[in-house]
């Protein structure tokens, strides 16, 4: 067996051992979707907190089951919010998965696409861009069209076919909000905030960021974008590559400090959590360690800043059924679970609609719908399930991968005349619904 | 990490062809890598791998894997979730877990006759999900209900803080079906009412698996109370809760629970995201929540706050709304759980005594902690004398586990001395069989084997449980010495590698 006293490199996050506080008890498996779908202990939190013991005590070697097991977690954290030990589940999984990424083999494809996209693509702006504009033109030209009909005669493989079903629609999209942009508050400015663009937020979502400036600027905020900022590295992170995301880390953290804003506001509830770790991220950087702390003080959520202001600008009426989902990267990470839900109940006409397990993820967590498809489709399915038969009109979440995730969900269930939307887009509608004074979509 | 050498015995390999052909690869676990998490559950004093876990969907299946285990003379044992404090689950001799967290569906409900029929897979919390809309509840609420399963539970009778007025699993069983050693399927007592004959629900329930596996389970369901009322009662000193504990039981009155939790336990859950704002400085609280018909419910609750009024109590606090309540039990349920965040482990004991007792015998238990030199806590069912004094200890340190068993053997003859027993609903398991000989006779002990031997002759339904070795009294044995592997293990077969 390999030596389990892998030396760290210089960066790594791997250091204390966080594991001891666990204390075996279980109370974190009904919590955990994985364990729920396939009732095994090694998917479940402590089933995987025992892998990290065992391979720390060379008992276990990195291949196989660990790397496996390791993997399989949505990295949703649930668990956290079940441990009434305060395991911080997060962190060890994120080390346990920096391990496995020093130390695994993949194949030389695999491992090609994966240092071409975490390394190149997502660390710069314009290479993402170009990316999506490549996309673009594929739906544009009809390509798309072909490459699903090419699926359905089955001359595509199937995981590849199921890959490219996960495809948004980019067509029609509203353009990206420009990095560097400042957008000035209407009537008196009260707070000068920073607006996090992210990557496929801005890529996919900018409708969702137009929206949130709108919101802020009616409140009294000034929202500057700072230009040289980075998609916020969580994905790195969750995956354990862990020097790339270090280094994006410093260079939004650069970024904000620039533009003295007095908080970093976040739409997206995984980058928020990421956001408001780096201090963690870079905790033994003698440069930035800080730095980075005093920048992860400034992160809010956009619901928890809004919430948090003494008065919001009242919004108008608007009829609207909606169904609050909680995004696992905001109620479990970040714990925040009413300033969402609150914000919502401030619109006149609104009826917010509780789903029966809310606080289940939808399978979306990242990337894993794509390294994970078959349980990330059986996940999906339960949180598709307690939609229909709660029945809303609408449902809100504030993130791009369970507003992606839940949107195909309700799409391959027959529902899509049920809406997914961002809680700021149905704030931003309410608001701008004021000028029509009758509560129909403006749009 | 070595290669075990052959062995007598039946061909691994052979076995493991068997079980996949009955199941699929994918439900028969075989790698060292595989079945290592499944070496403990809940105690983690010990540990043993079993040869084999697998995935049974149906009564069928487990009846298939009972029969090839019986044919080849192999240990089995079935498993839940894991959450027995007694080792429960545990392969003291290896061999196959059946591990049954996929048998989970409700299969029945009939509330016109209160009762539900379940698979032993199904958690416990989830029997009264399905049926609170229509205010009907299952009682028994041991603290790992959010997990454990109704099959762990009927194993183990579980208890639970509602116990004290409600009664155990076995007082909620109404009919079993049940796969057996003899490789036969039977139901035992009947869904219609008390067991006619032999109360043989009341044999198996408990019996912690050696008698066989149950795979459908008939639970009553009662009516939820239609008035609650739960309070926190605060002290500044443990002999004042427990004088209260032994007043409110003295005047005859029955709350629906009665609970004790004592400062290092406070400590321990307010660290924590189940943190309900009890005092931390408190030497100790009582959580009693009395129910019944609304007329009365407030005369019960003046007695006891009269009983309480004659105790120094520095503070108490009636929680005035349905979701105060819930979380003052949240943060009681949670308390085992959160001892991670005062000790990297905890030994979770589970002694009875009588109730009149209980102020002697927690300071007794306090000072034989002092002596040992390990620290204590308290969470307990004060209402039935049922203890469970915790011992937090970290296993890195050289003599942690033989400090540990020499103390839980101490309190232990603490709780006998004052005419207790040595547990409450924990099970025996592996933890406490050597204890057994304090509490009974060899000739009790025997009648109790013959019992088990005339469903279970060649033991090999969850061997180890329950009964102490054939040695000397009191001496802890370690698994490793007493574990016979009946599976031999050959040079062509790599995978077995012992870690």
């Amino acid at each position: 067996m390999e030596s389990p006293a892998h030396p760290h490199p210089a960066g790594s996050t791997v250091a204390a051992d966080l594991t001891p506080q666990c204390v075996h008890c279980g109370l974190c498996l009904q919590a955990c979707p994985t364990y729920i779908e396939l009732g095994k202990e090694a998917d479940s939190p402590r089933g995987r907190i025992y892998l990290m013991q065992a391979r720390q005590r060379g008992r276990l070697p990195v291949a196989g089951s660990f790397a496996e097991h390791i993997s399989a977690c949505l990295d949703c954290r649930a668990c956290e919010s079940a441990c009434p030990s305060g395991v911080p589940y997060g962190e060890l999984v994120e080390q346990a998965r920096e391990v496995v990424e020093q130390q695994l083999k993949r194949p030389f494809l695999v491992d090609a696409l994966r240092r071409y996209v975490f390394g190149w693509v997502f660390p710069s702006p314009r290479i993402l861009r170009i990316h999506f504009h490549l996309l673009r033109l594929y739906q544009r030209l009809g390509l798309q069209a072909l490459v699903r009909g090419l699926a359905a005669l089955k001359l595509i493989p199937a995981r590849l076919a199921g890959m490219e079903r996960l495809l948004p629609d980019l067509r029609g999209r509203a353009a990206p909000v420009e990095l560097g942009a400042i957008f000035k508050s209407n009537g008196a400015t009260r707070f000068r905030v920073g607006l996090v663009a992210g990557c496929v937020m801005n890529e996919i979502f900018a409708g969702i960021h137009h929206a949130t400036i709108r919101v802020l600027q009616r409140n009294g905020c000034e929202i500057v974008v700072p230009s040289s900022q980075v998609c916020c590295a969580a994905l790195h992170a969750h995956a354990g590559i862990t020097a790339t995301a270090q280094e994006m880390a410093k260079r939004n953290i650069q970024a904000f400090e620039q533009a003295s804003v007095s908080a970093v506001i976040v739409n997206a509830a995984g980058c928020g959590a990421k956001l408001k770790e780096y201090g963690a991220l870079l905790a033994h950087d003698p440069e930035f360690s800080s730095r980075a702390r005093s920048f992860s003080q400034k992160v809010v959520d956009i619901s928890e800043f809004l919430d948090g202001l003494p008065a919001l600008s009242p919004p108008g009426r608007l009829e609207l059924r909606v169904a609050y989902d909680d995004p696992c990267h905001l109620l479990h990470a970040q714990r925040i679970g009413q300033a969402p839900r609150r914000l919502l109940q401030q619109i006149p006409g609104l009826e917010l609609l509780e789903l029966q397990y809310p606080d289940q993820c939808c399978g979306s967590a990242g990337i894993y719908n794509i390294t994970h498809p078959e349980l990330s489709m059986r996940i999906l399915e339960r949180k598709v399930e307690d939609i229909k038969q709660c029945g809303p009109a609408a449902v809100a979440t504030g993130n791009p991968g369970c507003l992606l995730q839940i949107g195909q969900g309700l799409r391959m269930a027959d529902l899509s005349h049920i809406q997914v939307m961002h809680p700021l887009e149905i704030l931003d509608r309410a608001y701008r619904s004021e000028s029509f004074g009758n509560g129909r979509n403006p749009d | 990490m070595t290669v075990a050498t052959s062995q007598p015995g039946v061909p691994r390999t052979e076995i493991r062809k068997e079980l996949v052909a009955l199941l699929d690869s994918e439900r028969v676990l075989h790698t060292p890598e595989e079945l290592l998490v499944y070496e403990c559950d809940g105690l983690t004093l010990h540990s043993r791998m079993p040869d084999f876990v697998v995935f049974p969907d149906t009564t069928e299946e487990v009846l298939q894997i009972v029969r090839l285990a019986c044919r080849h003379g192999i240990p089995f044992l079935a498993r839940g979730a894991g959450t027995s404090l007694s080792g429960g689950t545990i392969a003291a001799e290896g061999g196959i877990v059946l591990e049954l967290s996929r048998m989970n569906r409700i299969l029945e409900i009939d509330l016109e006759n209160r009762m539900a029929r379940v698979q032993p897979g199904v958690v416990n919390q989830h029997v009264t999900r399905a049926v609170e809309a229509d205010e009907f509840y299952y009682a028994p609420d041991p603290s790992s209900q959010v997990a454990s399963t109704i099959g762990g539970n009927v194993a183990e009778n579980a208890g639970g803080p509602h116990t004290l007025k409600y009664g155990v699993t076995t007082n909620h069983v109404l009919e079993l079906q049940a796969v057996f050693p003899d490789g036969e399927v039977y139901r035992l007592g009947t869904a219609a009412g008390d067991p006619v004959g032999f109360d043989l629900v009341g044999t198996f329930v408990g019996s912690e698996g050696t008698l066989g596996i149950a795979t459908e389970v008939t639970v009553r369901l009662l009516h939820s109370a239609p008035a609650v009322k739960t309070l926190l009662a605060v002290y500044d000193s443990v002999s004042e809760a427990t004088q209260t504990v032994s007043g409110i039981i003295a005047r005859g009155i029955v709350p629906a629970a009665l609970e004790m939790i004592d400062k290092n336990t406070i400590q321990a859950i307010e660290a924590g995201v189940y943190a309900s704002g009890i005092p931390q400085d408190a030497a100790a609280v009582l959580l009693i929540e009395v129910d019944g018909l609304e007329a009365g419910i407030d005369r019960q609750l003046e007695e006891i706050l009269e009983v309480i009024g004659s105790r120094q109590a520095r503070e108490v606090r009636v929680a005035g709304s349905a979701a105060e309540r819930k979380k003052l039990w949240a943060a009681r349920k949670n308390a085992f759980g959160a001892y991670g965040r005062i000790s990297p482990n905890y030994y979770t004991m589970d002694g009875v005594i009588p109730r009149s007792k209980l102020p002697e015998v927690l300071d007794r238990i306090e000072s034989l902690g002092r002596e040992y030199g390990l620290r204590m806590a308290n969470v307990f069912h004060a209402g039935d004398g049922n203890l469970h004094p915790i011992i937090l200890y970290d296993i890195a340190q050289d003599d942690a586990r033989e400090k540990v068993m020499a103390l839980a053997g101490a309190i232990l003859r603490c709780c006998m001395d004052v005419g207790g027993t040595l547990s409450g609903e924990h099970g025996i398991g592996l933890e406490k069989r050597e204890f057994m000989r304090l509490f009974f006779s060899e000739a009790d002990l025997q009648v109790m084997e013959r019992l088990k031997r005339v469903f279970n002759p060649d033991n090999l339904a969850n061997p180890q449980k329950i009964f102490p070795m054939r040695r000397g009294c009191g001496e802890m044995s370690s698994l490793s010495e007493d574990s016979r592997d009946r599976l031999s293990r050959s040079e062509e077969d790599p995978e077995f590698v012992r870690f």
